[in-house]
């Protein structure tokens, strides 16, 4: 056999080992079973305590955002999804508000309930993947257990909406890929009471426990001074004590009609981001019980040539609809040109799509702000100066998203 | 929403800036590269964006000057967005850092630099971020071809090895 050619290493540190003869440079990643995501963490260490940390993120990089210059604007929904996969509504939502702006259409009510329901209902998914993963790697097993399991009986039911546990590609521009199946939302309540019921024992398990405190309380600590500095945003701006949420800041969808409060945190260390986080589900599990309540019946997409699909009964039809369908896929809805930022706050921050349209069926740009990359700037800066054991809270409590960090 | 600190904010920038106008909600200024980084300062401090969001660019082939660079702004106070934009030749894709003003422009000017060879001066760490040291090019040109590969480890030659099949 041929001997292996020598690989250049593709990640060059800002410390050589060896600056200072007492301390050692270690790599963490970008497959450790402390990373939480695929993320490079060099950390120089005096003994135990971690003086300097750089992180290597784009492990995960696919060309998200030069693939998306070639597919039509509807063809791309599948890609978003798997931005941030542990809330993919959230980021179909987003997309599709940013496109539907842009193109001025103007969605259904129920569409707008129902998006506004499924956001809080992948915000949930989010936290209890965010919450039990952490917790799991300070070995709390029980609680990882319940929250997963609620969570399984939350993709189960997303699924049953969806076709998808993880995926959906849900979210179409100008509506919604179908309606509710027949009992969805009382299968929802249910797993609302279900969720109540474990999010107590959880809480009874960990709120007060000794090991979990002294693990999370002023590890990782936060001014919201630093986080505004770094950019940061979602539950780890609002754990820091300063109450910025765009669902109140700048209401979307049905936001401004609901009635909710946004919970923040004291000392924005870890333990903070961990109740944030918690008292954030119930305000969701508290949201979606409203919209329940509200939700209008109707149609789901709007009557809109331009971007909806035709009912696949007068594709076979008649020969309007057939070429208004043949135009949509092969050459993809016409995106007015123009230029957008929009941003929806997805369950780690603001979640934004800038996109510029030249007119034309394909997009001209897609860029996203990723919450989850953003939070990666930070990072060096809430793991220096604690204990190396002391990465593996701070890391979880991030919730970095590889798929939404490197795109 | 807005309309007020808009106003004010055109008004602040008016002698350097060659446009400004709203657009889906957002005041959109055009300005000469190197109005950038006071125009950012004045942001910061007189207007409250505290939350410096997102650097990028878009690359138009055939334009004249070739790249736009786009930054987006938060202000928690109002609760209103506001973007810079300026363009920079292909000859010297230079624009100021803001990594003075926002801790957050380390990282964000680092993959713009990957994407498009932007160069940020005053960010003393380029080094690339989602790509690799030693990829050449900068993948969202739009002259880069998408099919381009730059594996870091070579492909193996399967019929090579089974013994020339």
């Amino acid at each position: 056999m041929a001997a292996n050619p020598r690989i250049p290493n593709p990640v060059r540190p800002t410390f050589a080992p060896g600056e200072r003869d007492d301390t050692v440079v270690v790599s963490i990643g970008p497959s450790h079973p402390a990373t939480h995501g695929t993320v490079q963490i060099f950390a120089e260490l005096d003994g135990e305590r971690i003086l300097r940390v750089d992180v290597h993120c784009g492990y995960l990089h696919r060309g998200f955002e030069k693939e998306c210059e070639s597919h039509t604007w509807h063809n791309l929904i599948p890609y978003v999804d798997r931005l941030n996969y542990c809330s993919p509504l959230i980021n179909d939502f987003a997309y599709c508000d940013t496109v539907e702006r842009l193109m001025g259409v103007e969605i259904t009510p129920r569409t707008k309930y129902l998006r506004t329901l499924l956001s809080e209902y992948s915000r949930l998914c989010d936290h209890l993947t965010c919450i039990a993963a952490a917790l799991m790697e300070l070995g709390a097993m029980t609680a990882f257990l319940y929250l997963v399991m609620i969570r399984d009986y939350m993709y189960e039911h997303i699924a049953a909406l969806t076709g998808a546990r993880v995926t959906h590609s849900y979210g179409r521009i100008g509506g919604l890929a179908r309606d509710l199946p027949p009992g969805w939302l009382t299968r929802l309540a249910e797993i609302l009471d279900q969720y109540e019921e474990f999010i107590g024992r959880v809480h009874g398990l960990v709120d007060r426990n000794r090991i979990f405190i002294d693990r999370m309380r002023d590890v990782g600590v936060l001014t919201t001074a630093q986080a505004l500095d770094f950019g940061y945003t979602g539950p780890m701006l609002r754990s820091t004590g300063a109450a910025r949420d765009l669902r109140k800041d700048t209401p979307y969808l049905a936001y401004a009609e609901l009635d909710f409060e946004v919970p923040v945190g004291i000392k924005g260390d870890n333990y903070d981001r961990y109740y944030v986080r918690m008292r954030e589900m119930d305000e969701s599990v508290h949201m979606i019980r409203q919209l329940m309540d509200m939700l209008p019946a109707g149609p789901i997409n709007v009557d809109d040539r331009r971007c909806t699909f035709p009912e696949k009964t007068l594709v076979y039809g008649e020969i309007e609809s057939l070429i208004n369908h043949f135009k949509l896929v092969m050459e993809g809805p016409r995106v007015p040109a123009g230029e957008i930022y929009h941003a929806h706050e997805s369950a780690n921050g603001e979640l934004g799509f800038y996109l510029v349209s030249t007119g034309e069926g394909v997009p001209y740009k897609v860029h996203v702000r990723a919450p989850s990359f953003v939070h990666m700037g930070g990072a060096a800066k809430l793991l220096e100066g604690y204990q190396l054991a002391d990465l593996v809270p701070t890391f979880g409590s991030i919730n970095m998203i590889g798929g939404e960090c490197d795109r | 929403m807005g309309a007020e600190v808009f106003d004010r904010i055109t008004t602040r920038l008016a002698a350097r800036e060659e446009e400004a106008r709203v657009m889906h909600g957002i005041l959109v200024v055009n300005l000469a590269p190197d109005a950038v980084a006071q125009a950012a300062r004045s942001l910061k401090a007189e207007f409250a964006f505290d939350i410096f969001l997102d650097v990028t660019a878009v690359d138009w082939p055939g334009q004249e000057p070739r790249f736009e660079v786009v930054w987006h702004f938060y202000s928690t106070t109002d609760n209103v967005r506001v973007c810079l934009k300026t363009r920079v030749p292909e000859s010297n894709p230079v624009v100021a850092s803001l990594t003075p003003l926002f801790g957050s422009a380390a990282f964000m000017e680092r993959e713009c630099h990957d994407m498009y060879g932007i160069v940020f001066d005053g960010n003393a760490d380029l080094r690339p971020i989602l790509l690799y040291e030693g990829f050449v090019g900068h993948p969202l040109r739009k002259d880069y071809p998408k099919e381009r590969e730059q594996p870091l480890v070579p492909y193996r030659d399967a019929a090579a090895e089974r013994g020339g099949e």
